[in-house]
């Protein structure tokens, strides 16, 4: 069950300003109900002030979606329009006293109708989504979308993308092409791969070596029932010795030229693995 | 307020019989059944006794029950017995609305190289017995397929099916989680070689599980260690839950028939009801073979976490196959299995009931269930006919 605050309950079970205002000067309609959430929003406002007078929305959603977009309406009502695009997604989860991390596409839903409304008010055309351009399929979840969110909210993986905007959380087959975006996005703030120590002396390179057999190689063999043991370090030779190999064991690569690769990656390039 | 208790396919209360029968191993007698001393050795002929109880409820022998942890360790165990004792054959049969316990396990396997049938279903939730006959080839170590589907009740045709793989010598395994106490079993003509049920569907508590498998059939056990259970499943054994699933059986045995007349009953009131009174609302399932307890609807235009969360203000338990309430980003596998509309899976909700629901109960839900889903589709943008006129339950 999801940990809701008691605000996203009482505007979930009494939401203010639900159904849509009469005449309607700006309308945002975003989400579909084959993704499990859309939000009409329908705005008046003032031509003199460019004043939102009033605001009301229609949901289909969980609860917090419910929340989310009674909370928008009540945030945007009295801004003009400049002012309310201001309004983030997280001032909306704020207004809320937080959502689950995994429902914060629910604000994101809010922040977009809001966008779409003033874009119809103001008569711009939305440019309609390219082919090409939607990442997850299942979610209909377009690049452009992703780009934005990730930098709006500060979102660096994929778990992320998936909490606030669905993508990835479906089939999964995006993910590779998610987790590419976010490397090019970030690129000049990706924090650098833990560098190799440079010289090891022969005793660190043995603690290194032991430890990465006992914590990264061994508990993957043993969940297939087989095991391995590190025999003997000479120079550049490590001699181990498996246990009871199963054929699970060599799909999951954990063959000996697994093992090299892993401790070459690791600890030296020159490293030969052996058996004993 | 005492909730309303509809969601007994998650889990059961736990009988005060069962719990009367549980009380002295949770306290006075705590020996270890396997001890030489009186104190604790007397303590293995009431796990005997549980043993027998089971069997009888099932119409199988004392020595074919296997207590294990949960209805997950049965499946589990099954699957792995089955691959290990013909080590050739590579190829696992089951189907595409399987409870993830022997799913997300196939799928597992199929990540280490077996190759894995998921039989599709149709609209109704119902296998193709063509299909799955087609499926079966030279290479087939096990079929695995469920007794009854938890999340729409559907019985499937373990009886047919059992009897095309004995033919064929081939395995067949069952989870039969949500059937025991539900409808009648009987082993000594159900062609199955292992089965798979859990106490706390069935008024036992949570901890507990056990797998049938039929004499003859070569066993390897998945927990090593102790000779408990004859070697079949180490551990030292779960003696107050075993003595506790021992008596839910034996308060089952004898009384499905009367039980399941009298769940059907509010069933059926339940969900003519709600039909009757939800315009755009629909059964998901098998409404020709069905449990008695089970009944899945789908109400448009409005999602399932937002119907159940209203529920639960009003003490109404039930759950929902919508993707907001699973936890994860995807609805139901075995509602898009059946090709349910997106629409409608949404806006899904399974009742399911026990023996201590009554009359009372059942009118209550009969009461809020419609006032819920009326308000939630106010809120709805999609909830408008041809005309444009807002589309509500009537009163
Ligand atoms: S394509 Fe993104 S989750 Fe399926």
């Amino acid at each position: 069950m999801w940990e809701y605050t008691d605000k996203v309950r009482e505007y979930f079970l009494n939401p203010k300003n639900i159904g849509e205002v009469e005449n309607p000067d700006a309308v945002g309609d975003v989400g579909s109900i084959v993704c499990g959430d859309a939000l009409k929003l329908t705005l008046k406002v003032d031509k003199e002030t460019d004043k939102i007078t009033d605001a009301k929305f229609q949901t289909f959603g969980c609860a917090s979606a419910i929340a989310s977009s009674s909370a928008l309406t009540e945030l945007i009502k009295g801004k003009t329009l400049d002012e309310a695009l201001k309004i983030g997604n997280q001032d909306i989860a704020d207004f809320l006293g937080g959502l689950p991390k995994e429902k914060m596409h629910c604000s994101v839903m809010g922040k977009e109708a809001l966008e779409a409304a003033i874009d119809n008010y103001r008569g711009i055309e939305r440019p309609v989504e390219e082919e090409g351009k939607v990442v997850c399929k299942c979610f209909d979840v377009t690049e452009e979308k992703i780009r934005k969110v990730a930098m709006e909210n500060h979102l660096t993986t994929v778990d992320e993308i998936t909490d606030y905007t669905k993508a990835g959380g479906g089939c999964g087959e995006c993910q590779a092409d998610i987790e590419a975006i976010l490397r090019d996005l970030w690129s000049l703030k990706t924090p650098e791969k833990p560098v190799k120590p440079k010289k090891l002396t022969n005793l660190q390179k043995i603690a290194l070596i032991q430890d990465i057999i006992e914590n990264e190689i061994r508990p993957g063999l043993q969940a297939d029932g087989g095991d391995v043991d590190l025999i003997d370090i000479e120079g550049n030779k490590v001699v181990i010795a498996f246990r009871g190999m199963c054929s699970g064991c060599v799909k999951s690569g954990m063959t000996i030229e697994g093992i090299q690769a892993k401790l070459r990656e690791l600890v030296s390039e020159d490293l030969i693995v052996e058996t004993q | 307020m005492k909730p309303v208790y509809l969601d007994n396919n998650a889990t059961t209360a736990v009988a005060p019989e069962v719990f009367e029968a549980m009380r002295p191993y949770l306290t006075e007698f705590y020996g270890n059944p396997s001890s030489m001393h009186t104190f604790g050795g007397q303590i293995h002929r009431k796990i005997e006794d549980a043993r027998g109880s089971v069997s009888g409820l099932l119409g199988a022998e004392p020595e074919e029950i296997i207590f294990t942890s949960c209805g997950t360790e049965s499946d589990n165990t099954a699957i792995l017995s089955a691959i290990e004792s013909v080590p050739g054959k590579r190829h696992i049969i089951t189907t595409r609305v399987e409870h993830p316990a022997v799913r997300s396990f196939c799928k597992h396997l199929g990540r280490k190289g077996y190759r894995i049938t998921f039989l599709p279903v149709n609209h109704q939730g119902q296998l193709n017995l063509d299909d799955f006959i087609k499926a079966l080839d030279e290479d087939t170590v096990l079929v695995t397929i469920m007794y009854a589907n938890n999340e729409i009740g559907n019985i499937y045709p373990i009886e047919k099916i059992g009897a095309i793989l004995r033919e064929r010598q081939i395995l067949f395994h069952t989870d039969a989680v949500q059937v025991m106490g539900k409808i009648p079993v009987d082993l000594k003509t159900l062609p199955v070689d292992m089965l798979s049920l859990s106490g706390h569907k069935l008024h036992a508590p949570k901890g507990i599980g056990a797998l049938y498998v039929r004499k003859g059939t070569r066993f390897h056990p998945y927990l090593i260690g102790g000779h408990q259970e004859k070697g079949r499943r180490a551990g030292t054994e779960n003696v107050a839950s075993i003595i506790g699933l021992g008596k839910a059986c034996t308060l089952a045995t004898g009384n499905i028939d009367r039980e399941s007349k009298q769940l059907s009953k509010l069933r059926d009131k339940l969900e003519t009801s709600l039909l009757k009174i939800c315009p755009d609302s629909r059964v998901n399932g098998d409404v020709t073979s069905r449990l008695p307890n089970t009944t899945n609807l789908s109400f448009e235009y409005v999602e399932g976490e937002a119907i159940l969360l209203r529920l639960n203000e009003y003490g109404i338990c039930a759950s929902s196959g919508s993707a907001c309430s699973s936890g994860s980003l995807e609805p139901s596998h075995v509602l898009r299995a059946m090709g349910v509309p997106f629409t409608a899976i949404h806006g899904s909700i399974r009742f399911s009931l026990s023996r201590y629901n009554t009359g009372e109960e059942i009118d209550k839900v009969i009461e809020i269930v419609p006032k819920i889903i009326k308000e939630l589709r106010l809120l709805s943008p999609f909830s408008r006919d041809n005309t444009g006129k807002k589309i509500a339950c009537t009163p």
